[in-house]
């Protein structure tokens, strides 16, 4: 046992998804967590300091897992991580698993595997009054002495029970007391040496008897690759021979270990525990039979998906704009100060005020979702949405928990790419973070509106016009279906997980837990995807506004002095200077990629600048046609100056530069573009740079070829019927 | 019909059965015996998603939503 004064006691925390182990972990480590993820792996890491008695202990929160296994990311990290195998991790002095009081045994399972990697232990007996009010008696004390190891009574929601724990550690760390050992039959401990035997013929590392266990019993043991095995070399042959001797002793190798642990655990715990006579019909078999009815169930799911989506669509609203607002004034307070350097204030104003109002911007969707989630995880009720859902999802690689992801990405994808977090597979969680951006969120909006308002609705009436904004919303769903299927199929090439959920009992949230959760998720965006939002927004400001030579100024005011109309001429003047910056000439050498579409040079320097935020295509269209960078969506001006604007040369010279298969393009192409630089920073930080990258790039090939054949059969449709 | 062995999938909801022994290699069974599906032990359906998948099933006092094409994997034997 290591006592080294300089180093902090690092305790593992481990446990069963609902067994509040993060409730607990919440409570010990408080604001002072660290979060990150494990290095190569998509696998959520979280730890923090814990001081209790006058000892200092560094916390781990592990993976929620049923096994050691390692038959899934989170199992292999929890694996590695408590047998010591994981990059610049040690292995931890002690282990605190988490147990359901109300499901002891069952809990157990995970603690022996735990136990046999010979780690001292304390078991954290939580929701004992859950158990209470079933008619679960269990004594502490007895269980204790029966396990061998310190038991320890808990709510952790309530406090219950905590200094009580923090001195079952320090005893642990102290004393190393391990768990009773399952009596392993004489056929496994023969197995085991032929392992280790034929494990040292190979060179490979020498294992512990535990470690060497879980090579025996899992079907691809993550640990063979830990313990050196030549890459080379086929293990499956001492593998067989080594389960040979299992089965000769009437064991089936991959049945044997649950068999004798669950036989092991129910003797130790038979005194300790009992169970009512006759069980009660609980109230969350009660609640089911109406949340999950194939009628009322679906009826409630949809009521809540209406409300969740209503609030991050709605009532976020106010509180987005008056975010907006004071973004607005702080910009108007410092614009003042820095008038005699331009440059310096336009970068300030537009750059970093603009850039951090870009990034806070998104915070009340966020904290609503995640108040909801949160809600919704906390009460059980996840669990059964998933139930209801999975069907309509699982056959594309998704599953029953991408519903609120996707769903919440119809009121933007920052809060929608975070709620993939909820999914536990992997590999669903991939495929709903890349779907998801599909959806139409409220940025893309404005656009729509634009080009229905100037260019479908004066020709088509107003039907039309709201049947083609339905139809805007929908193609991104329609699409994002075959996309999660293809990604699936041939970009991922990880294992798919079966999709077990617990359904777990209902139970009342603890509004301490939720607001916890809100602020978690709130200040993890703000720190790891703010960041590179604000920088994104400094380098398009930078394209925007640079060159500034100063004769552009000059040549436009003189040339208009006559009008004596001097904001005519300041807009003008931003005019000239946009056309001649170097995201403008980005745009006229790209406007060729885009030509098949139907897109001018203008319409393409629209979609460059539009990568902060899908909406500053208005703006930005609003400073090239002159009618100044306020105008939104709504604007008669830019509208008639869109209506206005013709093909000055090449081949479609004299024709209008907006058509109605030109409006349809544009709007095609931002439905399924991902021209937004938030979402891409919020991918990076939730699957990796690579996955962001992949994102941007099928999307937007998705939105040129869209746009391409919106432009071209809508142009031969037009020819057709004149 | 009571005394059949069939595979969970195949399971209505209110059926109850007993697992029978053998432990294929299948994801889905793996984690199902770590959680307590022994061999030997009772398992029912619940109910069935609207949508037909997956279906819930209760053991030793856990409920769980699994898909059938996992459910495929657990051979039962039907109790009346």
């Amino acid at each position: 046992m290591s006592k080294d004064k300089t180093r902090r006691v690092r305790i593992a925390l481990v446990g069963n998804p609902n067994t509040g182990k993060t409730t607990l972990f919440n409570r010990l480590t408080g604001a002072r967590q660290k979060i990150g993820n494990y290095p190569g792996v998509t696998v959520e890491k979280k730890s923090g300091p814990w001081e209790s008695g006058g000892r200092a202990f560094t916390l781990v929160d592990l993976p929620g897992t049923y096994s050691l296994a390692a038959s899934s990311p989170d199992e292999r990290v929890a694996l590695d991580f408590l047998a010591g195998h994981l990059d610049g991790e040690e292995k931890p002095d002690a282990v605190v698993c988490v147990v359901d009081a109300s499901n002891v045994v069952r809990n157990l399972f995970l603690a022996s595997q735990v136990a046999d990697l010979g780690l001292p232990m304390v078991i954290a007996l939580n929701m004992a009054d859950a158990a209470d009010r079933a008619g679960i008696t269990i004594d502490p004390t007895l269980l204790s002495r029966c396990l061998g190891v310190p038991v320890v009574r808990m709510v952790a929601t309530k406090g219950e029970g905590i200094d009580a724990l923090g001195h079952a550690v320090a005893q642990a760390v102290d004393h190393g007391a391990l768990m009773a050992q399952v009596p392993w039959p004489e056929a496994v401990d023969r197995a085991v040496k032929y392992l280790a035997a034929g494990l040292e013929k190979e060179g490979a590392s020498l294992l512990a008897p535990g470690e060497l266990r879980r090579i025996l019993f899992d079907p691809r043991s993550a640990v063979l690759e830990r313990a050196g095995w030549p890459a080379g070399s086929d293990p499956a042959p001492l593998l067989g021979a080594a389960r040979d001797v299992l089965s000769a002793a009437g064991w089936h190798p991959l049945s044997a270990e649950a068999l004798l642990r669950y036989e092991h655990l129910g003797h130790l715990t038979a005194a300790a525990v009992s169970f009512p006579e006759k069980r009660r019909r609980s109230p969350t078999e009660r609640l089911d039979t109406v949340l999950t009815h194939r009628v009322w169930g679906l009826a409630v799911f949809v009521l809540m998906m209406f409300v969740v989506f209503q609030s991050i669509y709605r009532w976020a609203g106010p509180f987005m704009e008056a975010i907006e607002a004071v973004v607005a004034h702080v910009g108007e307070l410092v614009a003042p100060w820095l008038a005699p350097w331009p440059a310096l204030q336009s970068l300030v104003v537009d750059g970093v005020v603009g850039g951090v109002g870009g990034v806070i911007i998104f915070l009340p969707q966020i904290l609503i979702l995640f108040f909801f989630i949160a809600l919704l995880e906390d009460t059980g009720y996840m669990a059964r949405g998933a139930f209801l859902m999975d069907k309509m999802f699982g056959w594309c690689g998704l599953n029953g928990k991408s519903f609120v992801p996707m769903l919440s990405s119809y009121a933007c994808a920052i809060p929608g790419v975070l709620a993939a977090r909820t999914i536990e597979d992997p590999r669903a969680r991939l495929t709903t973070i890349l779907a998801s951006p599909l959806m139409s969120c409220s940025a893309r909006l404005p656009v729509y509106t634009l080009m229905i308002g100037a260019f479908i609705e004066p020709s088509f009436g107003a039907g039309l016009a709201g049947g083609m904004l339905f139809a805007m919303h929908v193609v991104g769903l329609a699409v994002a279906i075959p996309v999660a299927w293809t990604v699936n199929k041939f970009v991922l090439h990880t294992r798919p997980q079966p999709f077990l959920l617990e359904m777990p009992p209902y139970r009342l949230p603890r509004l301490r837990d939720i607001f916890w959760r809100m602020w978690e998720r709130a200040r993890e965006f703000l720190v790891r995807a703010g960041t590179v939002i604000v920088a994104m927004t400094i380098v398009i400001w930078a394209l925007v506004y640079f060159p500034r030579p100063a004769d552009v100024r000059e040549r436009v005011t003189a040339d208009l002095s006559v009008l004596n109309d001097n904001s005519a001429i300041d807009r003008a003047v931003d005019a000239a200077y946009l056309e001649q910056s170097y995201l403008a000439r980005a745009g006229r050498a790209l406007q060729p990629v885009f030509d098949p579409a139907g897109f001018d040079w203008k319409i393409t320097v629209g979609v460059l600048a539009s990568f902060p935020a899908r909406e500053v295509i208005i703006s930005t269209l609003g400073t090239i046609y002159g009618v100044g960078h306020d105008a939104d969506e709504d604007s008669d001006d830019l509208r008639s100056a869109l209506t206005r604007d013709f093909w000055t040369h090449g081949p479609r010279a004299g024709h209008p530069v907006f058509t109605v298969p030109v409006a349809l393009a544009v709007m095609v192409f931002f439905a399924l573009c991902l021209q937004c630089g938030a979402t891409v920073a919020v991918m990076a930080k939730e699957a990796g740079w690579r996955w962001a990258l992949f994102g941007f790039a099928y999307m937007t090939a998705l939105a040129w070829l869209g746009a391409v054949l919106t432009f071209q059969l809508g142009t031969l449709w037009l020819e057709w019927s004149s | 019909m009571s005394g059949e062995i069939c595979p969970l999938a195949a399971f209505r909801a209110g059926d109850r059965g007993l697992v029978q022994p053998g432990a294929p290699e299948h994801p889905a069974f793996q984690r199902l015996l770590a959680m307590g599906l022994l061999p030997g032990s009772e398992v029912a359906v619940i109910q069935v998603a609207p949508l037909g998948d997956p279906i819930e099933i209760e053991f030793g006092g856990l409920r769980l939503s699994l898909r059938k094409s996992d459910a495929a994997a657990v051979q039962v034997l039907r109790l009346g």
